[in-house]
């Protein structure tokens, strides 16, 4: 009788460990799933474009003139490429100083006011829209560089201002964090020293930091390399590598939002917007890889 | 939770299931719904008047430009035929003719022929209804000064050749393009019957893909030169004649003033059932004065026609 | 320069710094707020929009935002769970574990253009949803996943060892103690990390231009059979949410009053997160309470 009892319960809980174990990993196959089929799908659109089309990977990455309705059509998306860089890499130049700073104002200077004030401040930021952002870029910051600087105010720069202050938070969560994890000991020592909080924060803190300081960098660059409308609204859009920051360029996302709408699925036309999409994707994994080599070297 | 978790994953299974059937049957055509009876008598209906209900799902997919137009009229026609759900989206012009090429959406509005944009077989399939004419004019900032342009002097403009507003008879500003994307069909539309030209995009020249962005940039920036819908036009910007004719609903009808284009309604193979009452609706009398309202030209008022090509009969 | 005064300049200059995201902050939320506060009003909030006549409203956009919202939830909560709980409880550390967490992480990071055009191309075209709230609801869902299943296993590792080794102890399987015991524990950090991330959800634009569409049919707010087309619970019609109302209002509009509504609208966006935010933070606490108060 309490032989089959406990058997009876032990198959129970076999049977229980392994509803568990089958749900839990369905759930993972889905996101794998997810995932390959992704980038499946945008892969095969994207190539297509130079298998079935036959445009040249060369003149898709290194041509700097985009007619993709003029004859004979030219698919030099150079000026996209260079565009989403300078503009991701302007905005994380501007946002870095400005995010490092607020997370050792939260860590190291005023905790409690940083919690208050600060840390609600850089949430909200993350919360609002990117059509928000836009619209205030549009509306504020565009009108703004017209008035200061030469040109129409549209361009690398403004594109870069907004993106800045949307990366912000994301930098500034990652920078805090590691600011927090560091040994308390560390610091306490260098202050046994004599060092000022200055001479500490930067011989100290901010060298033991810095992998961790820059996955939040790239972190927050790749989050601007794939924001779409705000940059779409503030950029100007023309397909020309600008001769200065404030003439009207593009970037890949720039340019897909532009014209996925007006062109036909299958056209050579549709095909190079796919084709930039993988380009964005393959992008993403640059960026992630990157910030893995910084782990592990953060870690060692 | 692990029954809720079942729970859960049951209902998104079946809903998911649902949506296979719904789905397909939207796309179908517009006409499955419980009676499937009434649909027949409909199609030889106009639309004002039915005697039979008509019911079903109709989607229209395409044209932002158009959108505005379709969603009154598509309110107006679900007033008289409570059973009927006509969906409007937008997307843009290749979307519209990608899904009713593909079967997915009922009907695919454009600003441009489909031969235009897809290849011969596809478009030879579509079956073009046009609904409106919409006219395009040249804008600029109000300060340029300049009230009338030639083609000669819009073709120096747009491919770069005249950079300051002086030289066509302006203030001394230099001309700061506000262009639409390549792919746009108002860029086609302005390119074809303005300009007699296709241009390249010039360094330094703004591209945006939508009117109020153009409307804006072309306000607020100084020596700004855009082009925009009639609907468009307001006192923020200022607009110029080409070649000495007004940009006015009458000299479109009367065939004076050339830059405009139909907007196209397209649906795969002949319609039947609610999208054929509903296309029908949309040149009827009921909806005129939307049109008119809008900033179109009704089809009915066109004194001339123009085919693909752009040949123009009286 | 004694190391003192590089001190205090220093730290003045981080303290400006700091100041200078407070003033952008305030900046941004003034701007927004004083232009669409004044035009914020019940009957703003519950009309419909118009095309071309002033006077429109974003009642349908601000209910499919809410509706997209928990659609997307539905979906992405369980499967979350699951896999954050695979991730922490079941995974053996290796190459696989290794992998799928860089997966997990490239998916976080993915553009949301790129999750669009995919929703478009496999939801929209490919399984023939159309746009429609489902299509949006899976694209959205493929955000917010990596996202819930990095919040689940940081509730779960905040879990003490203690207690889930305690109720293993006690003969419970290890299904049973994650569901009965680790969940439970782990619930403040979940819920609070799942409504963050839902405030994020409800600003997104991008992926929805592609997949939930730009219009929003007629609803009839008396018909709640979610099967019926005019049914404001059909999840198949296509819909319009806010933040993409703002995109399309901006670009597109016709009404005179455009900018007014674009800025009311941005207004009410702000408003709405600013509440989860605060949600977050006051569910956070609640529990926090409840479960020290009970030991």
């Amino acid at each position: 009788m309490a032989r089959s009892n406990d058997s009876r319960r032990v198959k129970q809980h076999i049977i229980e460990e392994w509803t568990g174990k089958i749900l839990t990993s369905l759930c993972i196959v889905l996101l794998v799933v997810t995932i390959f089929s992704m980038v499946y799908f945008v892969a095969t659109k994207g190539l297509s474009s130079f298998f079935k089309n036959g445009i040249s990977l060369a003149e898709m990455l290194g041509g700097t003139s985009w007619k993709p309705e003029g004859n004979p059509p030219m698919f030099g998306a150079l000026p996209f490429i260079f565009g989403s860089f300078a503009t991701s890499m302007l905005a994380a130049v501007i946002s870095a100083p400005l995010s490092i700073c607020a997370a050792l104002f939260m860590v190291e200077i005023m905790p409690k006011l940083g919690k208050k004030v600060l840390q609600p401040a850089i949430e909200l930021l993350a919360g609002i829209p990117s059509v928000v952002y836009g619209f205030v870029g549009l509306s504020v910051i565009v009108p703004l560089y017209r008035d200061i600087f030469p040109g129409q105010g549209l361009g690398i720069l403004a594109g870069a201002s907004v993106l800045s202050v949307m990366i912000l938070p994301t930098m500034t969560s990652i920078a805090t964090d590691a600011l927090r994890a560091l040994p308390a000991g560390l610091k306490e020592g260098s202050y046994a020293l004599g060092a000022t909080r200055w001479q500490t924060l930067s011989r100290t803190v901010i060298p033991t930091t810095l992998p961790a300081l820059m996955t939040g960098v790239v972190l927050g660059m790749a989050r601007a390399f794939g924001e779409a409308l705000a940059v779409q609204m503030v950029i100007g859009n023309a397909p020309h590598i600008p001769n200065s920051l404030f003439q009207s360029t593009s970037t890949l996302t720039s340019v897909i939002t532009l014209s996925m709408g007006n062109t036909v699925m299958g056209s050579i036309q549709n095909n190079v917007l796919w084709t930039l999409a993988l380009i964005l994707l393959l992008m993403t994994f640059v960026f992630v890889f990157i910030v893995r080599w910084l782990e592990r070297r953060a870690i060692r | 939770m692990k029954k809720s978790l079942m729970l859960v994953m049951t209902i998104l299974l079946t809903v998911t299931l649902a949506a296979c059937g719904q789905g397909s049957n939207t796309n179908n055509t517009a006409s499955n719904t419980p009676d499937t009876s009434s649909n027949t008598g409909s199609t030889n209906n106009t639309a004002t008047e039915q005697t039979e209900e008509l019911s079903g799902s109709v989607l229209a997919v395409g044209s932002s430009a158009l959108q505005p137009l379709v969603d009154e009229a598509s309110k107006k026609f679900m007033d008289l035929n409570p059973k009927v759900s006509i969906q409007v989206q937008g997307g843009g012009s290749g979307t519209g003719l990608t899904q009713v090429s593909g079967g997915q959406a009922d009907i695919g509005n454009s600003d441009v022929f489909a031969e235009e944009k897809l290849e011969a077989g596809p478009a030879a399939e579509l079956v073009d209804h046009q609904v409106a004419v919409v006219a395009m004019a040249a804008v600029v900032n109000p300060e340029v000064g300049v009230d009338n342009l030639t083609k000669d002097q819009l073709v120096k403009i747009f491919s770069g050749e005249v950079k300051n507003w002086s030289e066509v008879g302006g203030a001394d500003q230099a001309i700061q393009i506000v262009n639409r994307p390549s792919s746009s069909g108002t860029r086609a539309t302005f390119e074809k019957y303005a300009l007699g030209t296709k241009t390249e995009d010039l360094e330094g020249s703004i591209q945006e893909d939508s009117s109020g962005t153009v409307k804006k940039l072309v306000a607020e920036t100084p020596g700004a030169i855009g082009y925009l819908a009639l609907s468009y036009l307001d006192d923020s910007v200022k607009t110029v004649k080409y070649e000495g004719v007004e940009a006015s609903i009458e000299n479109v009808t009367n065939g004076s003033y050339l830059v405009w284009a139909y907007e196209h309604m397209y649906t795969k193979g002949e319609p039947t059932g609610a999208v054929k009452a509903f296309l029908d609706f949309m040149v009827s009398e009921a909806v005129h004065e939307d049109i008119v309202e809008l900033g179109y030209i009704p089809i009915s008022e066109m004194q001339v026609t123009r085919d693909v090509d752009g040949n123009i009969t009286k | 320069m004694s190391a003192k005064t590089v001190d205090r300049i220093a730290t003045g200059v981080i303290i400006l710094f700091a100041g200078i995201i407070v003033l952008i902050m305030v900046g941004l939320l003034g701007f927004i707020l004083v232009r669409g506060l004044g035009h914020i009003s019940f009957d703003f909030l519950t009309s419909p929009p118009e095309t071309i006549r002033a006077g429109g409203g974003i009642g349908p956009q601000l209910f499919n935002s809410l509706f997209l919202l928990v659609l997307t939830l539905i979906i992405t909560v369980p499967l979350g769970l699951g896999a954050g709980i695979y991730m922490s409880q079941y995974a053996k550390p290796g190459k696989v574990t290794d992998s799928i967490r860089l997966i997990v992480e490239v998916l976080s990071s993915f553009p949301s253009i790129v999750v669009g055009l995919f929703g478009l191309l496999v939801f929209v075209n490919t399984f023939g949803f159309g746009f429609s709230l489902f299509s949006g609801a899976l694209a959205l869902t493929v955000f917010n996943l990596p996202l819930m299943v990095r919040i689940t296993e940081q509730g779960l590792a905040s879990v003490p060892q203690a207690q889930k080794e305690a109720s293993l102890a006690l003969g419970l399987s290890k299904w049973k103690t994650i569901r009965s015991v680790m969940l439970p524990i782990a619930l403040p950090v979940i819920l609070t990390g799942t409504i963050l991330a839902a405030g994020r959800v409800f600003g997104e634009a991008a992926a929805l231009l592609f997949t939930a569409g730009m219009s929003s049919p007629r609803l009839d707010f008396t018909d709640w059979n979610p099967f019926s087309p005019m049914s404001p619970l059909n999840p198949f019609r296509p819909a319009e949410t806010l933040a993409v109302h703002i995109w399309k209002v901006n670009s597109e509009g016709l009404a005179p009053d455009a900018p007014e509504i674009a800025a009311g609208a941005s207004a009410v966006l702000i408003l709405t997160v600013l509440l989860f935010n605060l949600l977050a933070r006051f569910v956070g606490r609640q529990l926090q309470k409840k479960f020290t108060a009970s030991r």
